[in-house]
């Protein structure tokens, strides 16, 4: 192909712009490369970079301000073999400067060219992030107050493993842009170029002038040899192909029948066994959540519907631990706790999170408190077990109550909590599990 | 019946990979972090791609190239997550770009509660764009709810190329449940539709050419036939135009693709109760304690209707006319001050409406909804007094007036009553 360029939609730069030069030597680039144009793609930020993807004819993207790093990352992911060509102004580097590191960070085989004219075209001749402090600008005297950044080193110290400023001008641009788009893995080509319909009319910056900044800026001429790593998209599949085992849906048949192990008398009592309300107040390391998730299983293998909510802290480390759990024969609607039947009190903390509830529990709900803890007054039917005496390790506590309450048939059965530990833990794990159990279900 | 158990954000998730999802980015956010854990454990192993993106708007970035590549992709945040999203949002409704966002809400305003509930982004969902252009958000009341859901989702962003929302909220991502995934119903798989050449199109691909309320065939950027997208107002060429006919044309289409598939996108589950006179119209969490209130009432003799919305936006206009028309009166109830309210007073302007509405971070109890079924005076919105006055009421906010006070504070007495003690 002789030249990628969209002859229906032309250049329309102001007269003298860098950005006319980019877009031919880009052109010259993509042609010298004999590139597929059905496998590559231009993502344009936004400014006067953000008109590239209507130029050529080859994939195109236009998305927004400083975002354009983004879409190329998201389109390189998807599709491995395109080649991804990134837009972006200085405007663009300062909005989306988080992108940028983070395609520095990552090296996904992108090129991005930076099209740095010093100021926002298009809005006025802002200062931008790249804007000599002593430039004058359409921000009146703001860019004095601050300093440019040099996205060279900046890109060079988050990693991009090939970077090269020049002029935009530079007779070797073509050159140089077809080793970015050869390089595999991220590279960046920082062109220095004019705005000659804003900048270069109140700021002396000529093709000479510019030569000499990159002369007197820190070198970068391709390659960051410190920075030389794998590709991100390589590396990602290598890593992804490694988790070949997919969480397959644990499904529990119902198993074992409640209604008929449980000697229930009364209608009242049949009532309240089709809906068990618990809660355990616990804290963290007291492996609360996993006692939860036992008292769900073992539910769920005798049919019942269960649902569970956790309260802990986001310090994960501290604090309560409080799983509200509700069996049910019925459909479970809300899922708050109105009335509960157990209470398992083995931590002052959770106790405290809860102090309301104590006051409003009926004389039927069975309390299990841990000798340590102190509870407020209740009308609850109060068992006292002192796990300390039983040698049984604070975070075994929660699983430990289990036991007493499966023991005498509360809710769920020994068989059923034998089922879960079984199924949930690993053949060890649930060996010692099952010994806590016993101790205290032989009460 | 064999049960599973699990939170409404792993429903979600391998609701997604049932629906063909093989793409997701997204960054970590109570309560919806873990669908983004899920999705790391599901997609790797069935050749998709998960990304953590290095924050929201890039996740969103990242979401619109992969489904320009023509991945079906999924993302998950919660509403200061959506904040961030909403520049692309904007991108992906207007330049067709189909996704499934799933809010995971939490309490808002601004960081709000981690880990309290509410429906706190009902309008932001459906108003967060530039353009205000119409969206599909779909509201799941349970964990089995966020598996089926996400499948229509899916279905309904490919069929309609845009992005839909998934309003759930922490008391369902978080909550465990048992949950009987054999008995769903799942909808067939929908894949956009993509470009044939024919004698019509003379085989030429013109990417946002379509009938006036379709969405365009869609080609993968990196397919043998060049493809153009942008943010930018576009003819259906795909560049950038000031005609103020193909501006109009468009404009006309993003709205009409979605109002005129109303029928189509509306989901939602009823509880008719003989000679009952009473409708009640919920959503999401709310509904579970809407149908237990109405148990209870059933069994004293009270029978009141329910009518659960599945899909809230587009507003389901022809679905609640027709639940609402054989009842006298309607009990709304929202976790949220009143976000959807006054689309059901729009739509239903005859009927006698009360209104309940609660954002404290806790699940409004099914007694709550029994009192205000059962105070119709007290939560009428069209009573003796005017709309404003009423609205306030019905919020159940009672003004006390303190001349000497400079403070003004609200304080929760636990029933749910707050007592807002004024300064002058």
């Amino acid at each position: 192909m002789d030249s990628f360029l969209n002859t229906k939609r032309p250049p329309v730069f102001c007269p003298g712009c860098t950005h006319e030069r980019i877009t031919k030597a880009l052109d010259t680039a993509l042609v010298k490369l004999d590139i597929p144009a059905d496998k590559t793609v231009i993502v344009s930020d936004i400014g006067c970079s953000g008109l590239f993807d209507t130029f050529f004819d080859v994939h195109a993207l236009h998305g927004l301000h400083g975002r354009a790093l983004t879409y190329a990352a998201g389109l390189k992911l998807a599709d491995p073999e395109l080649n991804v060509i990134v837009t972006m102004g200085d405007g663009g580097l300062g909005i989306g400067g988080a992108h940028v590191l983070a395609a520095c960070r990552k090296n996904l085989d992108l090129t991005l060219i930076i099209l740095n004219n010093f100021n926002f075209g298009m809005t006025g001749g802002q200062y931008s992030v790249t804007t000599p402090s002593d430039a004058v600008v359409g921000s009146e005297f703001l860019n004095q107050a601050e300093i440019p950044i040099d996205i060279c080193s900046v890109a060079k110290s988050a990693g991009a493993t090939w970077i090269n400023r020049c002029s935009g001008h530079d007779s070797e641009l073509s050159n140089i842009m077809c080793q970015a788009m050869q390089h595999k893995g991220f590279s960046v080509v920082e062109t220095l170029g004019m705005c000659t319909g804003r900048y270069t009319k109140r700021n002396a910056l000529t093709p000479k002038v510019i030569d000499d900044m990159v002369e007197r800026l820190p070198s970068y001429k391709g390659i960051v040899e410190q920075n030389q790593r794998p590709e991100y998209g390589d590396q990602y599949r290598k890593l992804a192909s490694e988790k070949t085992s997919f969480p397959e849906l644990f499904k529990v048949e119902k198993m074992f029948d409640l209604e008929k192990r449980l000697d229930i008398k009364d209608q009242t009592a049949l009532e309240n066994h089709r809906r068990q309300e618990i809660v355990i107040l616990g804290s963290a390391g007291m492996r609360i959540v996993t006692a939860g998730d036992m008292v769900c299983y073992a539910a769920i293998s005798a049919g019942l519907n269960a649902s569970m909510k956790n309260d802990y802290n986001i310090t994960v480390l501290r604090g309560q631990s409080v799983s509200e759990l509700i069996l049910s024969y019925d459909k479970i609607g809300y899922a708050g706790i109105e009335s509960p039947t157990i209470v398992i009190a083995i931590s002052d903390e959770g106790v405290q999170r809860r102090k309301a509830m104590f006051a409003q529990l009926e004389p039927s709900t069975l309390l299990l408190k841990e000798k340590s803890v102190d509870i407020p007054e209740t009308c609850a039917k109060v068992v006292e077990i002192d796990f300390k005496e039983l040698k049984i390790k604070k975070q075994d506590w929660a699983l430990a109550s289990l036991g007493f309450i499966a023991a005498r048939g509360q809710g769920i059965t020994m068989e059923m909590l034998d089922f879960a530990l079984k199924s949930r833990f690993k053949p060890a794990l649930y060996e010692s599990a099952m010994e806590t159990v016993k101790k205290v279900a032989s009460i | 019946m064999a049960l599973s158990f699990m939170e409404g954000n792993e429903a979600v998730a391998r609701g997604a990979m049932a629906a063909g999802c093989n793409f997701f980015a997204g960054y970590p956010i109570t309560p919806a972090t873990t669908i983004f854990a899920n999705m790391l454990t599901m997609l790797p192993p069935k050749g998709g791609v998960c990304i953590q993106g290095e924050d929201e708007i890039a996740s969103m970035g990242y979401c619109i190239g992969a489904s320009m590549a023509g991945k079906k992709v999924l993302t998950a945040t919660s509403g200061p997550g959506i904040s961030l999203y909403s520049e692309q949002i904007s991108f992906a409704i207007g330049s067709e770009i189909p996704m499934v966002i799933v809010d995971v809400q939490r309490l808002g305003p601004s960081t709000g509660s981690a880990t309290r509930g509410a429906d706190s982004d009902i309008q932001f969902l459906r108003w967060g764009n530039t353009g205000g252009i119409p969206v599909v958000v779909l509201a799941p009341k349970d964990a089995l709810d966020c598996y089926l859901l996400t499948v229509h989702a899916f279905n309904f962003a490919e069929m309609l190329r845009c992005p839909v929302f998934i309003a759930s909220n922490k008391e369902i991502g978080m909550t465990r449940e048992s949950v009987d995934l054999d008995s769903l119903v799942l909808p067939p798989i929908v894949d956009r539709k993509q470009f044939q050449a024919n004698n019509i199109n003379n085989g030429k691909y013109i990417p946002f050419e379509a009938e006036p309320s379709a969405a365009p065939d869609f080609l993968p950027i990196g397919g043998k036939t060049l493809v153009r997208q942008t943010s930018s107002t576009h003819g259906p060429d795909g560049y950038i135009t000031i005609d103020p006919n193909l501006i109009e044309e468009n404009q006309e289409r993003l709205r009409n693709k979605i109002f005129s598939a109303e029928e189509e996108l509306t989901l939602y589950e009823e509880n008719h109760r003989e000679g009952a006179d009473t409708l009640l119209i919920s959503y999401g969490v709310t509904s579970r304690a809407a149908e237990d209130a109405c148990a209870m009432l059933q069994k004293t003799g009270k029978p009141v209707s329910t009518l659960t919305l599945k899909t809230l936006w587009p507003v389901p206009k022809k679905l609640i006319r027709a639940k609402a028309a054989p009842y006298k009166r309607i009990v709304v109830i929202e976790m949220n001050l009143g976000q959807y309210i006054d689309n059901i007073e729009r739509v239903l302007p005859e009927k006698k409406i009360s209104f309940y509405g609660q954002m404290d971070g806790v699940l409004i109890k099914p007694s709550k909804i029994i009192e205000v079924i059962e105070n119709e005076k007290k939560y009428e919105l069209h009573g003796e007094t005017s709309r404003d006055q009423s609205a306030h009421n019905n919020r159940n906010i009672d003004y006390e007036i303190n001349s000497h006070a400079h403070d003004s504070v609200c304080k929760n007495d636990g029933e749910n009553t707050r007592k807002c003690h004024g300064g002058n």
